[in-house]
């Protein structure tokens, strides 16, 4: 499998020197296409600070990142930013960043919509969507795009069971839908981590403690043998 | 007493039968001030929102200065518009000064770091909830700026009427450049001062009435903007606070 992603010894600060933030510290780990990876970890052990490195939208402070210039990648926030327009345009708009004509867009995001099951709110304003109606047009903009690399930053973390479900099965979808999709999702939610991940990173105050498949990661004797502090994790989690 | 009763019932007099004098000057007063807001709107809107978007070295102290800007009398830009215009300075060439020209450059730089200002700061505040969705579309920060200006174009509408507001309803500024030329230049603030200071009170107060309304019509017209969003949307982050005065 072709290398997608990639950081070496990357890290990132923020605030300055003297009364900064370390986000990330030493991270360095190679992401191969087809791959599903979560990362997980407490509150501000640097997952979304990680997704956000991985895809661009960050710089690192010391180290590299390097991504396959040739796989297009989109994101999914926790709560999606969905512009005064609508459904359909808000997909389109995707695509007319990236360089689309928006009469050709539109079409696109016609039939990306279908794949979300929203064709039939297509021209309802995107601002009176719920929220988990509002995360699954997120997923038809990655649809549209075509993208071959997912981030999702716990995009089901707001959202009531029912929608939850919803979104989680339509990320599954995307990700068996075409061949090499890699997905890379931050998620508190462990049943959902393994559900959809085939590998998992642990973050801890910034730096990664574990990378372990999925298999392995919920197999608590290899767990509390090699990675104690994801086991306890893990264990205080599941509580 | 007997004075201002007589002189406001005088004054209703003047408004309600559409007094020829009192029409042309706030018809003039309209002009300029649209004319001054559209000049400072085209520029204020973008840079404004540029500036709510853009990282760069020295923008601290770019965003101090136009927030100083805020509060520089309308007299203060005035005089400088004056010094600029006036034969000796260094547009005296276009030789504006004393004309509708001069009222609607010297407004425009009043209400341009209004614009600039709240702009600003509506579109960083958008910045800092969605700006990261559109960065991982592809959009870097000119068409980002811009994109979450449009999507924030209820509120800065609202900015828009209180940049109108503070122009229509300043004296100091148009008084200096204009020189209150009767059938030129005189808007209805200049013309208040003036017929204040003659002693024509009736027609001071018509001025000031048919001002206030204009004033309390762009209000309104705010409260209605808000409330309408309120409902299109089912209830949204609140409008930065817009209150005008004359």
């Amino acid at each position: 499998m072709s290398v997608v992603l990639e950081t070496l010894d990357a890290a990132v600060r923020y605030g300055t020197r003297a009364r900064g933030v370390q986000a990330l510290d030493g991270v360095s780990l190679r992401v191969h296409a087809g791959e599903r990876v979560a990362l997980v970890g407490a509150n501000g052990c640097g997952k979304s600070t990680l997704l956000r490195l991985l895809h661009g939208l960050l710089a690192p402070t010391a180290g590299a990142v390097l991504r396959d210039p040739d796989t297009t990648q989109a994101m999914l926030f926790q709560r999606p930013h969905l512009m005064r327009l609508s459904v359909q345009s808000n997909v389109a708009l995707g695509l007319w960043l990236r360089g689309q004509r928006w009469s050709q867009a539109q079409a696109l995001a016609a039939q990306a919509l279908q794949r979300v099951g929203l064709e039939a709110l297509a021209a309802r304003s995107a601002h009176k969507l719920s929220g988990g109606q509002q995360q699954r047009v997120a997923l038809a903009r990655a649809w549209a795009l075509e993208a071959r690399v997912l981030f999702l930053d716990e995009p089901t973390a707001s959202l009531d069971p029912h929608a939850k479900r919803e979104v989680e099965a339509l990320v599954g979808d995307y990700a068996r839908a075409r061949a090499n999709t890699t997905l890379v999702f931050a998620s508190h939610n462990l049943g959902q981590v393994k559900r959809l991940a085939s590998r998992v990173l642990y973050l801890e105050q910034g730096r990664m403690l574990a990378d372990l498949s999925v298999q392995d990661f919920f197999d608590s004797s290899v767990l509390s043998a090699h990675h104690p502090q994801a086991h306890a994790f893990v264990k205080g989690e599941s509580v | 007493m007997t004075t201002f009763s007589e002189s406001a019932a005088t004054a209703l007099q003047l408004v309600a039968a559409l007094d020829p004098t009192l029409v042309s000057i706030v018809w003039r007063s309209l002009a300029v001030s649209a004319s001054a807001c559209a000049l400072a709107c085209s520029l204020g809107l973008v840079l404004g929102a540029w500036l709510g978007v853009a990282r760069f070295a020295g923008r601290a102290a770019v965003l101090t200065l136009l927030n100083t800007f805020l509060a520089v009398p309308s007299v203060v830009v005035g005089l400088v518009v004056y010094l600029l215009l006036s034969r000796s300075g260094p547009l005296g060439f276009l030789g504006w000064l004393f004309s509708f020209k001069a009222m609607v450059l010297a407004q425009a730089l009043l209400v341009l770091p209004v614009v600039a200002a709240l702009t600003r700061q509506v579109v960083e505040d958008a910045e800092t909830l969605h700006g990261e969705q559109l960065a991982s579309l592809g959009a870097g920060a000119l068409l980002r700026s811009l994109l979450l200006a449009w999507d924030e174009r209820f509120a800065l509408l609202t900015v828009v009427l209180a940049a109108f507001g503070r122009a229509i309803s300043e004296v100091g500024a148009v008084m200096l450049v204009g020189g209150n030329v009767e059938g030129f230049t005189r808007v209805m603030t200049t013309a208040i001062a003036l017929e204040t200071s003659k002693g024509d009170l009736p027609l001071a107060l018509g001025l000031g009435l048919v001002l206030l309304a204009v004033v309390l019509s762009l209000n309104a017209l705010t409260s209605l903007i808000r409330r309408w969003r309120e409902r299109e949307e089912g209830g949204t982050p609140a409008l930065p606070a817009l209150g005008m005065s004359l």
